[in-house]
């Protein structure tokens, strides 16, 4: 498949507007500005691209909503807090390809009527927010953005607005708290961003790897990308993968790649030919995997009826080398330390979780620990404020259900036998 | 007391949203390199400039783990230890760093070189174990390659 979003950026100069123009870019933009907005809309809903965040949202369904609202000023947010752990797919986006982005957001700030723009981009990432600033300022000069896009009376500013180290702030409530300036803890919902965003008004928040498809989607047309990949959610997506494999890294695969492809073809197999243990194939968050259940297309539709979910698409690796009881305890000291507070399942959920998997890790479990943690995730599940807490709950129960030997074991032996 | 030239930036800043509440955090940003790190005046000082309550201003500070509420080092070393930087290491670089340096996770060397915060991923996973050494990427690492690049930073 020809490569869309990592286009050219194994050139050095990827990033910089010459380049981006030399190869094709901006080309999408003068095509948008000549169609009216619910134009560029239908022509997306056609396309039958989705969110590429995790959450796999039609992307014309969203648009359609804030397009309805009579309020204005009207918003388009790109969540670049890439956060969930195993995830760095939109990394190479932000910091080799960011005139894609840009240009993207431009099309879509068009097809909202959206006048402002801004990119949350985590503090994770400082050298994009260079890369970013200055690619910027390089659209400013060009004429794709401005006051008078390309002299056709269109306006659309662009800003980078940085986090400052919080997980939560991936979830779309809680990255417009944070860009207004408050701790990231995300608001109840409705009423929904796409009526009351930020600054109270209609915002549309997308994903990095999702507004850097729009110049395609426009230069092949709706129909011709719905062809790409999966029928259901179609179009190129990029799959992260970190962990045991010969060959980690970013693949731009079509849409609905099959897991066992994914992880012995493109990334050449589990290092220096040992076992496959363990695959979580979203980002932390979505359900463990066992080496028996990995055939499957990684997509939104197909991956929950396998068993867990498409996520960020980060697949993470594990072979025979792992303890799976330490990578849960792992995971859920991460739940632990970026639980906003807010609601208390998650908030007390995630700390009695950490400790229970810590002493069972730790060679100091008791009876009743695997009864106890079932318990309190099952108490968490589908009663927390936003994902976060279903996340770290989730994480849990499928790690015991699928690897429940292994944990029996640390608590009957007070040890582990896994050699690392 | 912000300097004249910070005051410049800050309304800058300030000119990107349309309140001025909305700047607080690269507000916070700019404190902290101007101040070395978030003392009370620090933060007094960005709660007046852009008239947002003191304690908002600590309130949000404190809530993101970037932002550095205590005194740190010259050089900040952010080491990631999620699951897919501990899978292939990074545990034993903790370690490496207490036994080479005394650097302690949350801690500071005495001679004040260097401070190291355990990261949350930092979406360097496909070359685990990975680091951040204040806003420089290292990746693919390993004890002697830490040592290599910990010499460059004084």
């Amino acid at each position: 498949m020809e490569k869309v979003l990592l286009k050219n950026i194994d050139n050095p100069d990827s990033a910089d507007i010459g380049q981006y123009l030399k190869s094709g870019g901006y080309q999408s933009l003068p095509k948008a500005l000549t169609m009216e907005p619910k134009d560029i809309i239908e022509e997306v809903k056609k396309s039958g691209l989705r969110g590429r965040g995790g959450a796999g949202f039609p992307v014309a369904m969203k648009w359609t909503f804030a397009s309805a609202d009579p309020k204005f000023p009207k918003y388009l947010l790109c969540n670049a807090d890439e956060g969930e752990p195993g995830t760095f797919k939109d990394r190479p986006i932000l910091e080799k390809n960011p005139h894609l982005l840009i240009e993207g957001m431009a099309i879509s700030g068009h097809a909202l009527k959206a006048e402002y723009g801004y990119i949350y981009l985590r503090g994770e990432y400082p050298a994009a927010k260079h890369i970013l600033e200055a690619a910027i300022g390089q659209a400013y000069d060009k004429g794709f953005l401005g006051d008078d896009i390309l002299g056709k009376g269109i306006r659309f500013h662009l800003a980078v607005h940085q986090g400052a180290g919080a997980y939560i702030c991936g979830e779309e409530t809680a990255l417009i708290e944070s860009l207004e300036g408050d701790k990231g803890q995300p608001r109840i919902k409705p009423p929904f961003p796409v009526n009351v965003g930020v600054f109270s008004k209609p915002t549309v928040v997308n994903n990095v790897e999702t507004l850097s498809n729009l110049p395609y989607v426009l230069e092949i047309g709706g129909e011709a990308y719905s062809k790409i990949g999966s029928p259901d959610c179609p179009g190129p997506k990029i799959y992260c993968v970190s962990g045991h494999v010969e060959r980690p890294g970013v693949y731009e695969l079509p849409m609905g790649t099959n897991l066992r492809d994914i992880i012995y073809t493109h990334c050449g197999g589990i290092r220096g030919g040992r076992q496959l243990k363990a695959v979580i194939p979203g980002g932390i968050s979505t359900p463990v995997l066992p080496p028996d259940k990995i055939d499957c297309p990684m997509d939104f539709v197909n991956m929950p009826k396998h068993g867990s979910m498409l996520g960020s698409g980060a697949v993470i690796v594990m072979d025979e080398s792992v303890c799976l009881v330490k990578v849960c305890y792992r995971a859920l000291r991460f739940f632990e330390h970026e639980s906003c507070g807010k609601c208390t399942p998650c908030r007390e959920g995630t700390g009695w979780l950490r400790k229970i998997l810590g002493r069972i890790e730790n060679g100091e479990g008791m009876d009743g620990d695997m009864d106890l943690l079932l318990s309190v995730s099952g108490n968490m599940l589908g009663k927390t404020f936003c994902p976060l807490g279903d996340g770290a709950a989730s994480v849990v129960q499928n790690f015991i259900k699928h690897f429940r030997p292994e944990f029996e074991e640390h608590l009957r032996t007070g040890a582990c036998t896994v050699k690392g | 007391m912000f300097s004249e030239e910070a005051i410049k930036e800050l309304d800058g800043i300030k000119a990107k949203y349309p309140t001025a509440r909305a700047a607080l955090l690269p507000a916070i940003y700019v404190a902290q390199r101007e101040f070395g790190w978030l003392s009370a005046d620090a933060y007094e000082a960005v709660a007046d400039i852009l008239g947002v309550p003191r304690a908002i201003a600590r309130g949000v500070g404190t809530f993101y783990a970037m932002y550095k509420n205590m005194p740190a080092g010259r050089n900040v070393v952010q080491l990631c230890t999620n699951v897919s930087c501990m899978i292939l290491g990074a545990e034993k670089l903790v370690d490496f760093l207490k036994n080479k340096y005394g650097l302690e996770p949350g801690g500071t060397t005495p001679d004040k070189r260097f401070s190291l915060v355990i990261m949350e991923c930092i979406g360097a996973c496909g070359t685990a174990p990975a680091m951040l050494v204040n806003d420089d990427f290292y990746e693919n690492l390993t004890e002697n390659s830490i040592e290599g690049i910990l010499g460059k930073y004084k």
